[in-house]
């Protein structure tokens, strides 16, 4: 009995450590936010301001950054999306003692430090530059998206091979069978298959690119992303304008990650009444085919 | 030995070495692709099995030609190439952009000698701050990882075996939100409770427990718990999936048995839990050695961490084969760490990656 | 055009393993044909060849006189119906069976005429605009069935769809097949291991075992006039006694087996001294010393009455009991446990086949 309460005080001691250690940084920075110190300060909290936000939208220089944060990212997932679908079907037809490394290739730059993923990029890159003479490769934005695409269509080719690992080859063969082209079956029922997980590697490469650090300081050359222009920042000093900006981002992303459980939750509770009915109706009816032949 | 290598006597044939080398590396990966897919064609035919189909027939060409352009752009284009050109530029000199490929380009140890030696020529001492910053990052790197795991284990534990699905679920939503905010935002949100006029600070001196305030940053404190701060879910999560699929029967038996918890622990939910502690340990690893962001907010003005090196390299130093060499050493650490923890856990790659 | 499907000396490898080996046999236009056997027979393999998505290592798969080799599982006159039934679940009924008209590129208003016809054959009138995880078993069964035939196949092949059904379907399903069949006219081609459905359903059923076709024939043929020790013992329960012939003439044999001589016909012409399995039906053995047929007597096991009949279990000569099914108006006294009984069996119940492979092997 009063074991358990000590190992009941010790759990919560325990959780309420281990939350504290991940929230309270946040809260922290949230609270610096909206004090008016100059220098990001939670205590002593001296007054209730805004004007950290609105500082925000006139620095240019975290605009541009943010802008080029979204090209980069829209162009990375135009890229590891495809790419991450086609290495994924290749996986699956892959010879098989080529399998292994094959897998071995495509993974690596997930477990790669990703300054080397940049690194390596812009090395390969401003040779082939050299050699071939088209300056417009040795571009900050291309070979940003490039050097990132490489571990996120790792990712994205996770995210289908899970997918495509509950899929039925039958329905391939069915397709077949009732007479489509290789073409038609890719496109009306392996790519519909594969829609969610479009949908969420296209996600998860967005916010993959938008927040990478390692490989885009590298790769980016002269040019800013948000992350970077914030480094830097940060680096040098820091204003509550970055935890302004800060909140700005927690504050959608919960409201992101809100309405994504919401759409999830009322999906599945369709799926649930759907299946009920028909579960009512497998009585087996009488067979009007039976009854039309005889 | 290094020095009488360094001695410029290969210089006069090297360009053409320089581009044979270079074309060589190009050719590697289609070589072995081509080599590949002559066995599978020969051992298709050999099979004489009816339903083998060529990877063109199951395909279609429309289909053939997207998979083979994409994906042999990213495996070997995007990936292979590039590690391949950072290697071998790593043993070129530090010359002028224009320079490369001229007379003065050739093949040398200087990079590494410099890592070594801390001169591209002498011998006589060592390079002692970089020494220091390599073993000290990966000495941090494992401490990181193992102050991680120890950290995620009960709770990863509670919640895949105690916790109720509501609570659970609580927890978890709890766990990833942090998640999203950026890694810099967080090493920024770190530095502001740890720096000499942050939180902390102010809090122990306002309420009179401290005459001075701690320079955390200065000690470096700041930039462990700033790591493990960075990456504590990708410990958590390969954790709490591994221990979830236990069975919970399996755990009960052995309480039975009268085993005592640490035993429990130790000799059932540990070693079933092995493939979610390496994923969990590597992951953690890696990201800690390769670090930038958390060493460079957070690292006090003598730290030196090997990541910020390497990047110095570049841009500071402008001296790119020496960068590349780093990096490249960086990388083999790594390659290495992985290898161990391979053979120490008894797991393969994909169980790692999942 | 005729729809007539010929096997022409078909074998079908996969690397050393030969799942056909040597089938030839020619499936009539408008036939209900079953391929049975045990799984693993390679009765699904040939069902994956006539639909084109295997080719024969060797020999000639014709449907109507021409030639299918080369010809892709997308440009043959069939349609395949699978064991999973392979729904499209992203497609609504409507779109599932209207697909291969789609890809056939027919005009919507045509594909809106066919799929209401075929709604209409398959009793899913209402049921065009629902998702397929909305279906009950049965339905889906249904949608499957429309989907083949829309495209308007020659020959409909069925690879073991009842399987996932529960009893009572699948006896309901038995027979809407067979009516269905017998309305559109086209050759049915069914893949099944259960011999029920088999010989409920079909004209005429191809026996498969380990590769081989052992014996085709209609229902009452394979059943009666079994050619092989495999076929007799695989279609409908029968009980083997292994022995030696003794005496052969006039088309019938004498078998020395463990527990005596018995008699029985010789169709396959089995010579003195050829190893020889004799069959007897347990309907056809009847407890008690027979008039002039064949008698042993054999240990009783255990009896189970099952209402309308009971089946009386004897130690046999192998591992494998003796079954003997005596019917409700049979008057004869059940034996109890352990006494020694005589049975025996009337002369044209015995059949004697060359020895081989039993199916409870």
């Amino acid at each position: 009995m009063t074991s358990q309460g000590v190992w009941r005080a010790m759990l919560g001691f325990y959780l309420l450590l281990f939350f504290g250690f991940l929230f309270g940084p946040l809260i922290v920075m949230g609270i610096t936010a909206f004090n008016t110190p100059n220098y990001p300060q939670a205590y002593p909290f001296e007054a209730f301001t805004i004007h950290w936000f609105s500082d925000l939208l006139g620095d240019s220089e975290l605009m541009e950054g943010l802008q080029n944060s979204l090209i980069i990212g829209a162009g990375v997932v135009a890229l590891t999306v495809p790419v991450g679908l086609a290495g994924a079907i290749v996986m699956t037809q892959v010879y098989w003692r080529a399998r292994g490394l094959y897998y071995l290739i495509v993974v690596s730059p997930v477990l790669t430090p990703g300054v080397i993923l940049g690194i390596s990029t812009v090395i390969f890159w401003k040779d082939v530059t050299r050699v071939t003479d088209a300056k417009f490769l040795y571009d900050g934005f291309f070979l940003a998206i490039v050097g990132q695409s490489t571990f996120i269509s790792a990712y994205c080719m996770l995210v289908f091979l899970a997918r495509l690992q509950r899929f039925d080859r039958a329905q391939e063969e069915a397709a077949l069978d009732l007479g489509a082209t290789q073409p038609q079956v890719f496109r009306h029922i392996l790519l519909p298959f594969l829609r969610p997980a479009v949908f969420s590697s296209a996600v998860l490469a967005f916010l993959s690119s938008f927040e990478n650090y390692n490989t885009t300081t590298f790769a980016i050359l002269a040019d800013k992303t948000l992350v970077t222009v914030l480094a830097g920042r940060v680096r040098q000093g820091t204003t509550p304008e970055i935890s302004a900006l800060a909140v700005l981002i927690i504050a959608v992303t919960l409201a992101g990650a809100i309405a994504y459980e919401a759409l999830r939750r009322r999906e599945a509770a369709r799926e649930a009444t759907a299946l009920a009915q028909a579960r009512v109706e497998d009585g087996g009816e009488p067979g009007p085919a039976l009854a039309a032949a005889t | 030995m290094g020095q009488r290598r360094a001695s410029p006597c290969p210089r006069a044939g090297s360009p053409v070495i320089e581009s044979l080398v270079k074309g060589l590396l190009f050719a590697v990966p289609f070589v072995i692709v081509a080599v590949f897919w002559i066995l599978a064609a020969r051992e298709r035919r050999a099979a004489a099995d009816p339903s083998a189909k060529s990877f063109l027939e199951r395909n279609g060409g429309v289909m053939a030609a997207f998979l083979i352009v994409a994906v042999g752009f990213w495996a070997i284009v995007m990936i292979v190439l590039p590690q391949l050109y950072m290697v071998d530029f790593s043993f070129h000199p530090k010359l002028p952009a224009k320079d490369y490929g001229g007379p003065e380009d050739h093949y040398t140890l200087a990079s590494y000698r410099y890592f070594i030696y801390g001169s591209t020529e002498e011998t006589d001492s060592y390079n002692i701050v970089h020494l220091r910053a390599f073993v000290l990052t990966i000495g941090a790197s494992i401490g990181v990882t193992f102050f991680s795991f120890w950290f995620c284990y009960p709770l990863a534990y509670f919640m895949a075996q105690s916790a109720g699905p509501a609570r659970l679920r609580m927890l978890m939503l709890l766990l990833i939100l942090p998640f999203w905010v950026n890694e810099i935002l967080r090493a920024f949100a770190m530095r502001i409770m740890l720096g000499t006029s942050g939180l902390i600070n102010n809090l122990l001196v306002g309420l009179g427990v401290l005459a001075e305030p701690i320079d955390f940053l200065g000690l470096d404190i700041g930039m462990y718990t700033g790591l493990a701060y960075a990456y504590l879910l990708l410990m958590m999560f390969p954790l709490y999936n591994a221990i979830e699929s236990l069975d919970r029967n399996q755990i009960e038996a052995a309480r039975d048995l009268g085993a005592p918890w640490w035993h429990i622990h130790l000799n059932v939910v540990m070693p079933f839990a092995k493939p979610g502690i390496a994923s969990g340990c590597t992951m953690v690893f890696m990201l800690s050695a390769g670090a930038l962001a958390a060493p460079q907010i957070l690292g006090g003005p003598n730290s030196l961490w090997f990541t910020p090196i390497v990047y110095d390299r570049f841009y500071q130093a402008f001296n790119w084969p020496q960068g590349s060499a780093y990096a490249l050493i960086l990388l083999l650490t790594c390659i290495v760490f992985v290898m161990a923890v391979m053979r120490v856990f008894k797991v393969n790659l994909g169980e790692i990656t999942r | 055009m005729s729809a007539d499907v010929e096997l022409d000396h078909v074998w079908i490898r996969f690397g050393p393993f030969v799942a056909v080996r040597d089938a030839t046999l020619r499936i009539e236009n408008g036939e209900f044909f079953s391929f049975l056997g045990p799984s693993g027979c390679g009765k699904t393999t040939i069902l994956r060849t006539i639909s084109g998505f295997l080719e024969p290592s060797q020999g000639t798969v014709r449907i109507g006189g021409q030639d299918m080799r080369g010809i892709g599982a997308n440009r043959r006159p069939t349609a395949l119906i699978f064991q999973n039934l392979a729904l499209f679940p992203l497609m609504t009924v409507a779109e599932n069976i209207a697909y291969g008209l789609r890809v056939r590129g027919v005009p919507r208003a045509e594909q809106r005429r066919k799929v209401d016809e075929l709604l209409g054959l398959t009793a899913l009138r209402d049921q065009g605009t629902k998702r397929i995880a909305e279906l009950s078993g049965g339905q889906k069964q249904r949608v499957a069935i429309a989907r083949a035939l829309a495209v308007e196949p020659k020959v409909l092949l069925l690879d073991e769809p009842l399987s996932a059904l529960d009893l009572k379907l699948r006896q309901h399903m038995r027979n809407e097949l067979r009516a269905i069949q017998q309305r559109v006219g086209i050759t049915f081609i069914y893949i099944t291991h259960d011999q029920g459905e088999a010989l409920t359903m079909s004209d005429r059923i191809a026996v498969m075992n380990a590769g081989m076709i052992e014996q085709v024939g209609d229902g009452q043929t394979v059943f009666d006039e079994p050619t092989t020790a495999f076929v007799a013992s695989f279609v409908g329960e029968n009980n083997p006694f292994q022995g030696k012939v003794v005496a052969a003439h006039d088309g019938r044999v004498t078998v020395d087996t463990p527990v005596g001589r018995l008699g029985g016909r010789n169709p396959r012409g089995l010579k003195l001294g050829d190893d020889a399995i004799l069959f007897v039906r347990p309907d056809a053995l009847r407890l008690g010393p027979g008039a002039g047929g064949d008698t042993l007597s054999a240990v009783v096991l255990n009896v189970a009455f099952e209402g309308t009949m009971s089946h009386v279990f004897l130690k046999g000569p192998t591992r494998k009991d003796i079954i003997i099914t005596v019917g409700r108006g049979e008057s004869q006294r059940l034996p109890e446990q352990g006494e020694t009984a005589s049975i025996h069996y009337g002369a044209a119940a015995g059949l004697a086949l060359p020895a081989g492979r039993l199916a409870s092997d």
